[in-house]
């Protein structure tokens, strides 16, 4: 039941969940106890032990692993289906169930990821010797869209200050700059100017360096679906879901705040930081709760995301109105 | 029959008053389209029709609470927003299209279907508000005034809702005769403001993909237009 072999990555079998499991919900709430005892067993000692240092100060490893593995998140998981069918992925189409049929026939293989600028060693990686030293976890959690609604996600991918150590940014690297795949060909929704593409996100190098912000490879204990941003994407879980870039080609370090996609087309209304802030409204609509996708309830949304003791301290004294 | 009765509504040089009863009027139609006259009873199964819309959102609601379907997708109370917001317009597209068919087609039946989608538009702008409220809002009156009051594209579209709330409730015989056709008219010429209110709110509450709302803008604009050039054409033979 438990066994499914991933073609992509050499993951444990006896990690990986059979998706099957997770298309049916009752059944998977039904087994979510026995899940989450195997995942835990595998998971957590390997987490805690790649959180040893990497917490910011004050923070112990054990209660970071464990807000990160999202444990307490398992019983609010969102459907796969609504996962993989709610989608906001504008190079394949702007409403939410463009992506899924439009990405269907995306190429993933062979993938080809670029890391340059600020950094000691520029590379272009194919995706297979990006992911080699890393360890891949499963960690479930709260996505809060900036247009007021949110799912619970069990990624799978490893934290990017693995990777931002590996490639040793210089001293002046200040920003890390993402940038999603440009191919009109295969991205339909490339061929409006809806958005300035290609994509482009970014993070503060710090912000990349936070134990939390992940580079994502998996969903629900499979590869990722292409229309959730296969084969590479991140996330950064106390930040609206526009700030995860998704089919990266391109990280680039820089000393400069990166421009970045959305914000470019409105500025007003989407900051560089989009920190999931519910003191902030948009513009257009209020911050304060958000829907929760597959039904008609809402719930308050919470400052970062609920992430506010592993992360507020990256944003003392900053005025998160001005910067938001 | 309120046919004849709003046919005082229709523009200047429209046809002329009392069609509904007689024979097709012999009005300033530009084309030469047969004389064709549907039997009143056509307007039940288009009523009929018209209300598919909203019945299937009821079914689909109840289905997917209770029957653990998926019928309105992942974020059900932004499918119904939408969706209701959107028949709300194509209502609206019906409305104002009836008068410039007849001055068309010289159709004049046609025009009891003027009331009948008008009062469609406004049921389906009021399922809209009314999804708004209860499961959006969720009944929260602060909420909704802090929606109203600080989101302008909320306010703009309630004000275009509030301006249809006085057509919706003078639409019957009775205000028809009442108010007279002069000033009965003139308020329902509130209509237009009330378009593009709806149409400026709709617009505004796209996030970024304003496709769709400008299709529907340019069938507004031709649809203003072809009154425009009607009332015009018509002003020098009329009286």
């Amino acid at each position: 039941m438990l066994i499914r072999v991933t073609p992509r990555h050499a993951i444990p079998s006896s990690e990986v969940t059979d998706e099957s499991v997770y298309r049916n919900r009752r059944e998977f709430l039904r087994q979510a106890g026995l899940l989450g005892a195997a995942v835990a067993g595998v998971g957590l000692p390997r987490l805690a032990r790649a959180m040893d240092g990497a917490g910011p100060q004050g923070q112990g490893p054990g209660k970071l692993g464990a807000v990160a593995m999202g444990e307490d998140l398992r019983k609010d998981l969102t459907d796969w289906g609504d996962v993989t069918s709610y989608n906001n992925f504008y190079e394949f189409g702007t409403a939410k169930d463009d992506p899924a049929p439009n990405a269907r026939a995306f190429r993933v293989k062979p993938w080809t990821v670029k890391v340059d600028g600020l950094v000691k060693k520029p590379a272009d990686y194919q995706l297979e010797e990006f992911m080699k030293p890393h360890r891949l976890e499963d960690r479930i959690y709260r996505h809060r869209c900036v247009e007021a609604w949110s799912m619970v996600i069990p990624w799978r991918g490893f934290p990017m200050a693995d990777l931002v150590r590996r490639v040793e940014p210089l001293p002046s690297a200040k920003y890390v700059e993402f940038t999603t795949l440009m191919d009109p060909k295969q991205m339909p929704g490339q061929r409006f100017p809806v958005l300035d593409w290609p994509y482009t996100e970014g993070l503060r190098l710090d912000e990349a360096m936070h134990p939390l912000a992940l580079f994502v490879t998996g969903v629900y204990g499979t590869d990722l679906p292409n229309q959730n941003g296969a084969p590479l994407r991140h996330v950064v879980p106390w930040k609206y879901g526009f700030k995860g870039c998704k089919s990266i080609v391109r990280i680039r370090f820089t000393d400069r705040e990166p421009a970045t996609a959305w914000n470019k087309a409105a500025a007003h209304e989407y900051g560089f930081y989009a920190n999931v802030n519910p003191g902030v409204d948009h513009p257009r609509w209020s911050q304060k709760r958000e829907r929760i996708i597959g039904g008609i309830r809402s719930k308050a949304t919470l400052m970062f995301n609920g992430y506010g003791d592993q992360v507020a301290s990256l944003y003392a004294g900053m005025d998160l109105a001005k910067f938001y | 029959m309120e046919a004849g009765a709003a046919a005082g509504a229709v523009p200047r040089g429209g046809p002329p008053a009392g069609e509904g009863k007689g024979a097709a009027p012999r009005s300033r139609h530009r084309s030469s389209a047969p004389r064709i006259r549907a039997p009143q009873w056509l307007k039940y199964p288009v009523i009929a029709l018209s209300l598919l819309p909203a019945a299937w959102l009821a079914f689909a609601l109840w289905s997917d609470l209770t029957r653990n379907t998926r019928l309105l997708g992942a974020n059900p109370v932004k499918e119904m927003e939408h969706y209701l917001g959107e028949w709300n317009i194509r209502f609206l597209v019906l409305t104002l299209a009836v008068s410039p068919l007849i001055q068309a087609t010289g159709w004049g039946w046609l025009i009891r279907y003027r009331r009948i989608f008008g009062l469609l538009a406004f049921l389906y702008i009021f399922l809209h508000l009314t999804v708004y409220f209860v499961l959006d809002v969720e009944l929260d009156a602060a909420l909704l005034v802090e929606d109203v009051t600080d989101r302008l594209y909320i306010t703009l579209g309630m004000a275009g809702f509030l301006l249809l709330v006085p057509l919706a409730i003078t639409s019957t015989k009775g205000w028809i005769r009442r108010m007279g056709n002069r000033r009965w008219n003139a308020l329902h010429w509130l209509i237009f403001p009330a378009v593009v209110l709806g149409m400026v709110h709709y617009y505004m509450a796209v996030k970024r993909d304003i496709r769709e709302p400008l299709v529907y803008a340019l069938i507004f604009g031709v649809l203003f237009w072809a009154r425009l050039r009607n009332r015009r054409g018509s002003r020098g033979q009329a009286a």
